[in-house]
């Protein structure tokens, strides 16, 4: 028997404070609002862990029943939490970062106008994402997913008179609901086939089934559809295009939501309906597939970009393709190790742009930054740990989690094993490349650049300068879990934690061999040469990059467009859709349809009213005449149809 | 063989054709004491068809009906004739075409 925990708090605590902040921080003070954000998101924190404390007293899956909500006959769908050992990862990475987010936007958003908007969706976010990682049903996940996509919405569009801004808000928004019609197709399916959406029933329904094998079936669809949708929300080929742009938003968005939290929704989704795609194989090969190429092509786009934050988004993207190709290959775990850490890395890698951009007053452009290094030391050096974390450097958390997701993927076709290995080494020299043209060399901003053309910060400043405390701590700490997290995998603990729920060979596990420290070996190597790589080019020989790209002509162009992926997707649906809605839809059917119908029935209605008003002339003869005419019409009536 | 009585259809046919004198008179005159004069018409037209019945069935209520149709008619008349005189003392005519304003 389980104590109430009421898990219900968790979720709740954020909303509390958004609606606090939403209603009454206009009138209130920054202090007042910056201490409403974080003592309700610190709670939240605080809360998890408390339950984290107990988590091993818990028999396991604990349920916590909130409210009715959907009950037709046959169908049910509650209010109600789910708490395992992955939502339990989940919950602390999404609360713990969030946590030490908010902190830090509380130094970088101190100048703006709307502060207490920001932090009113902020804690808005938390409350949705909370709600999809706690829900313990579908339908109520469906929500959270929406709830994160509106917030999602409404934070990157937060500076919304910016007009890139505003339409970087829509893009995402409209990109993510083709993914969530993959999903809520999904959803219709497994009401249709096993009458139910919550997990527990589903997979209970499931566990029989055996494996689908040459190709569709039931589980197949379902799991391509959900996939559809995790690739919408997580940002996979072929609906990545909404995250680069989302880099509008203020960067500690940037950090939460497309970093370290949301888009990581699609990956908890997949592995949380791993029953599912185990037993479908194509479904299953098609998130690998998926995985693997949206990794190795966003990173070849991260070589080239100029914009600090640009370059993140795609790293983002490479990264959660390993989260993605490591659910392929089956191993759920190792994705969700991925996706923790990742959370920390990332998310520090994001705060110290943040903090970078602060630091040159706005300044996204890498090639206007440099020799940083001394000017900002603190970010310089967490920074620098995030790197060789993302990089893949033992011992730091990104090494652990990708080494995992190499291994695994090794298993099952040392295809996927060879793309990642050369992606991993992409993304080392990427990293490295933004190091280097960030923090070395000699400054190029110059007295020259303009202010707060991102809107945050208007102080007047010659020379960067580092930020203050309230943003250095965040960095520090997620500079320690960095450093740090990886080692919960150690000795696949991780692994063996969360085997209750994702299954995998806890039991028989194979002990280390040969081979895998020959792969560990060799994904070291890529990384190491990766460093080197941007070290020659970038520091030692920095006249090097531009003759390759002039030497490389087209194809590096290519690269710096994003390989025309925008512009592809503007001719092939975004033209193809205006010009249809503007010329069928509004012209034709919009104009000589609709309003043709109702301004036609309303000229008609006016024609006759024209016609009958006619007899109410107000003149009493005529009335009297219309009597004598009617009852005459009566009785000639009566008399043909010979009544009697 | 030619009835002993009138049959009831002559009666009617009189009252309608009276009726029907009194309606069109009503619509086509000018004159408010002509129109007046259609509305007795019309009254009496069917005061013919009541007694006509009432004769023809031997009930007496056709009869009471007629008298009281006569009263108020009477009633009528008198009131009626009171207003024309007071609209031709204010308006000067009897034309019912330049009588259509109750304000003056």
């Amino acid at each position: 028997m389980n104590p109430n925990l009421n898990l219900w708090l968790i979720p709740v605590l954020p909303l509390a404070g958004a609606a606090i902040n939403g209603f009454l921080g206009k009138r209130s003070s920054r202090q007042a609002v910056s201490a409403v954000a974080l003592v309700f998101s610190g709670a939240a924190f605080a809360m998890t862990l408390w339950v984290a404390i107990r988590f091993a007293s818990l028999s396991l899956p604990y349920q916590e029943f909130v409210a009715h909500w959907i009950r037709i006959v046959g169908f049910r769908a509650d209010f109600a939490f789910y708490l395992d050992q992955l939502s339990l990862v989940m919950l602390l990475v999404v609360t713990g970062v969030g946590f030490l987010i908010h902190i830090y936007s509380v130094g970088y958003m101190w100048d703006d106008p709307s502060y207490y908007r920001f932090f009113s969706y902020l804690n808005l976010f938390m409350f949705f994402m909370l709600t999809l990682v706690l829900a313990n049903n579908y339908l109520l996940m469906f929500i959270g997913w929406e709830g994160v996509g509106l917030a999602s919405y409404l934070l990157i569009g937060f500076w919304f008179t910016k007009d890139s801004a505003a339409s970087a808000g829509k893009k995402a928004f409209i990109v993510n609901r083709i993914g969530d019609f993959g999903f809520l197709i999904a959803l219709f399916l497994l009401i249709k086939h096993f009458g139910s959406l919550s997990f527990d029933q589903v997979f209970r329904s499931i566990s029989p089934l055996g494996v689908e094998t040459a190709g569709a079936g039931t589980l197949t669809a379902i799991g391509l559809l959900l996939m559809v949708g995790a690739a919408g929300k997580s940002a996979q080929i072929p609906l990545y295009v909404w995250l680069p742009d989302a880099m509008e938003g203020p960067t500690p968005v940037s950090a939460l939501i497309h970093a370290a939290t949301m888009v990581t929704a699609g990956v908890y989704m997949v592995s949380r309906s791993h029953v599912i795609f185990e037993r479908a194989p194509t479904a299953l090969m098609v998130v690998a597939i998926i995985g693997t190429l949206t990794a190795f092509f966003a990173a070849t786009i991260g070589i080239a970009q100029t914009d600090i934050k640009k370059v993140l988004a795609y790293s983002t993207i490479s990264q959660l393709g390993y989260m993605f190709m490591a659910c392929g290959v089956g191993a759920f775990s190792a994705g969700i190790f991925h996706l923790m850490t990742h959370a920390f890395f990332k998310g520090l890698l994001f705060l110290g742009a943040g903090s970078v951009i602060h630091a040159v007053g706005g300044e996204q452009d890498m090639r206007k930054m440099g020799g940083l290094r001394s000017y900002i030391p603190w970010t310089f050096l967490t920074m620098f740990i995030a790197t060789l974390a993302i990089a893949g450097i033992p011992p730091l958390a990104g090494f652990w989690s990708k080494d995992e997701i190499l291994w695994k993927a090794y298993q099952v076709s040392w295809v996927y094993w060879g793309v990642g290995v050369v992606t991993a080494f992409i993304t080392s020299f990427y990293m490295f490349r933004l190091l280097y043209m960030t923090f070395f060399g000699d400054y190029r901003g110059g007295q020259e650049h303009e202010h707060g053309s991102h809107g945050h910060d208007a102080h007047g400043h010659g020379e960067p300068h580092e930020s203050p405390t309230v943003m250095l701590v965040p960095l520090m700490i997620l500079a320690l879990l960095s450093l740090f997290g990886g080692f919960v995998g150690w000795g696949h603990h991780f692994e063996h934690f969360l085997a209750p729920v994702l299954g995998g060979e806890s039991a028989s596990e194979a002990a280390t061999s040969i081979t895998e420290w020959v792969l560990m070996g060799i994904s070291i190597l890529a990384a190491v040469s990766g460093w080197m790589l941007a070290h020659l080019l970038y520091s030692a020989r920095p006249e090097l990059p531009q003759k390759i790209a002039d030497s490389l002509g087209d194809f590096y162009q290519a690269v710096v467009h994003k390989y025309y992926i925008d512009e592809l997707y503007a001719v092939l649906f975004v033209k193809p859709l205006i010009e249809g809605s503007t010329r069928i839809l509004w012209q034709d059917v919009d104009r000589k349809v609709i309003d043709a119908s109702v301004n036609e029935s309303a000229d008609g209605a006016r024609q006759v009213s024209d016609e009958v008003r006619q007899m109410q002339s107000g003149n009493i003869r005529s009335y009297a005449g219309w009597i004598a005419a009617g009852s005459a019409a009566v009785i000639a009536f009566m008399i043909w149809m010979g009544v009697r | 063989m030619v009835p002993s009585y009138i049959p009831l259809s002559y009666y009617l046919l009189l009252s309608g054709f009276l009726f029907a004198c009194g309606v069109v008179g009503f619509l086509i005159k000018r004159n408010i004491i002509t129109i007046f004069m259609s509305i007795e018409l019309m009254l009496n037209g069917v005061n013919l068809s009541f007694v006509a019945f009432a004769a023809h069935w031997h009930a007496l209520a056709g009869q009471v009906f007629v008298f009281f149709v006569m009263v108020v008619a009477a009633a009528e008349a008198t009131v009626g004739l009171a207003i024309i005189i007071a609209v031709y003392r204010t308006r000067e005519t009897l034309n019912v075409d330049q009588v259509n304003l109750l304000k003056l």
